[in-house]
């Protein structure tokens, strides 16, 4: 129970950064964006590129950091897999979600998001193959916190579920504190009202765009530094990520929080009573008790 | 200098392309008066003061403030240009406080936000008090106060409103209006559209009447006000004469 319990708030780290993302895209263009997970897989192979690049060319970088299984090299890579990653979701914006909104529906983006999710995942497994990859092929062991009960943790969970939380913490400052937090919110809120309060709102969306991409960019390498990096992590991801949203309640930054650590907690620790296969089916089972007694989420409001 | 603040000709507007809400609206504001534009439900009122705020697309028309074309400008840019929309619903940020929410309509200064801050707290007593809580649970009259406050904040010299009195009780609306009128004496000019029509009119200088989307009369508000054809058709004539 204690394992499962861990288990899960170190997966629950991972799917808060997509969630959060997720839902600061869904409040303030109304739409259920299926294609943001895939970011999690730009981000995932955008590092395995630049920690192979690294790597070879300065070897020093191939050593690792501390106890950690993740290198230099992967450090490093990991900013410009944010970087490329951030860009990927902005540039996608401009070419297909932009153009959608303008001229479609709401439904029009939904259908507009699948096909992007399609050829993102699509495009990857054309140029990585559809197999798995490892950021590192070394065996990290798990340290024994506890034996009675057994609680077992990599040093890697660890760092993801610190750095997660640090990133958390940040976030929760800008949003909380500055005015540009402040204009993210309002702009979430009531585009309108922001927009006669001179905030512009085309250079919000691309930010959102911008910080959306980052940080599932930072999910992406998290999660591949604790499994295996494959085509397919934006597909198994996207039902957790929305739910981790949708409990949370749209809009709300600390709701994907808190929603990321229930879904990631309720799936690991229903492995005790249900078979691994009917794991997937956990997100669904929250989602629906979750919109029954809440229909707006958990720190989710009730908007025209 | 011209004594023209705003002037809005042919003004054709709507939400949706094929759905024309406004069809050639004239309207023109003097300098540091009230002007207010009645009309019964699904005139346009609304859609006119959005339009005016770059909210609805115009599909023809040109709006000129303080002899600058305005007629394609955006809205965040309007705020800047001094020009400022107080909705009739929403028109404040509920999640955030009343002190977020003031300094973020003064993040377009470049200095002194802080001192504007306090002034307007000066100007509106309740907000003072209130400054740390949510502007979600300030009552109908504040949020009042705290939207008007937060069109002042980068001392604008057009305010354009939309039923500031709207779901408010009869003497929370009473202050709001008067609050107007104090702002016009301090030179700033307002433009508001009203549902409460008595009452808009004693505050008003110049009175616009739409309906159907046209304009229908306009004129100095006391004659309008005391206009037995406009009071049968728009005011309920009888009803006044009995109060």
């Amino acid at each position: 129970m204690i394992q499962n319990l861990a288990d899960g708030i170190l997966v629950g780290s991972v799917l808060s950064l997509g969630a959060i993302g997720l839902t600061m895209v869904m409040h303030m263009l109304r739409f259920a964006n299926f294609s943001h997970a895939e970011l999690l897989s730009i981000g995932a192979y955008s590092a395995l590129v630049f920690d192979a690049v690294y790597s070879a060319i300065f070897p020093f970088m191939a050593a690792k950091i501390g106890p950690l299984s993740m290198t230099w090299a992967l450090a490093l890579s990991m900013v410009f897999a944010i970087a490329i990653t951030a860009c990927s979701a902005l540039l996608i914006d401009k070419l297909v979600f932009r153009r959608v909104r303008e001229l479609g529906s709401e439904l029009s983006m939904v259908f507009a998001a699948f096909g992007v999710a399609l050829i993102i995942r699509n495009v990857i497994g054309l140029f990585f193959g559809l197999g798995t990859h490892l950021y590192s092929k070394d065996i990290v062991f798990a340290v024994v916190v506890s034996r009675d009960p057994l609680l077992l943790i990599k040093p890697d969970q660890v760092f993801t579920l610190v750095a997660a939380l640090a990133i958390m913490i940040v976030l929760h400052f800008v949003l909380s504190r500055t005015t540009l937090g402040y204009a993210l919110r309002a702009v979430a809120e009531n585009p309108d009202l922001a927009q006669v309060n001179g905030i512009r709102l085309s250079h919000m969306i691309a930010l959102v765009w911008l910080v959306g991409g980052a940080l599932a960019a930072i999910a992406g390498v998290f999660y591949g530094l604790t499994n295996q990096i494959s085509p397919i992590i934006g597909r198994d991801l996207v039902l957790p990520i929305f739910a981790a949203t949708i409990v949370g309640g749209i809009g709300s930054i600390y709701g994907a929080v808190a929603g990321g650590f229930i879904v990631g907690i309720a799936a690991n620790v229903s492995l005790i009573v249900l078979p691994s296969g009917y794991i997937p089916s956990v997100p669904f089972i929250i989602i629906l008790v979750v919109l029954l007694i809440r229909p707006n989420g958990l720190f989710g409001e009730a908007r025209a | 200098m011209s004594e023209i603040a705003l002037q809005a000709e042919g003004i054709v507007a709507g939400y949706v392309p094929d759905l024309t809400i406004l069809r050639d609206v004239d309207i023109t504001v003097k300098r540091g008066s009230i002007t207010v534009v009645i009309g019964p439900n699904g005139a346009g009122k609304s859609t006119l003061i959005k339009a005016i705020a770059g909210l609805v697309p115009k599909s023809a028309g040109r709006i000129v403030h303080e002899g600058l074309d305005i007629s394609d400008i955006r809205p965040d840019q309007l705020a800047v240009s001094g020009i400022t929309y107080v909705p009739q619903m929403d028109n404040i940020f509920r999640t955030l406080t009343v002190r977020q929410n003031l300094d973020l309509s003064l993040r377009g200064l470049k200095s002194g936000g802080y001192s504007r801050r306090d002034e307007l707290c000066t100007l509106f007593p309740a907000l003072a008090e209130k400054q740390n809580e949510k502007a979600g649970g300030l009552s109908g009259g504040q949020r009042q106060f705290l939207a008007i406050a937060m069109a002042l904040a980068v001392s604008p010299k057009l305010i354009l409103m939309d039923e500031p009195s709207a779901g408010l009780s009869p003497k929370a609306a009473q202050d709001v209006l008067e609050r107007l009128r104090r702002l016009v004496e301090d030179g700033v000019t307002i433009l508001l559209v009203e549902q409460n029509v008595k009452q808009a009119l004693r505050l008003a200088d110049h009175c616009y009447i739409l309906a159907e989307g046209r304009n229908q009369i306009d004129g100095p508000a006391a004659d309008l006000l005391a206009d037995p054809v406009v009071g049968e058709i728009y005011l309920g004539a009888k009803r006044m004469r009995a109060e």
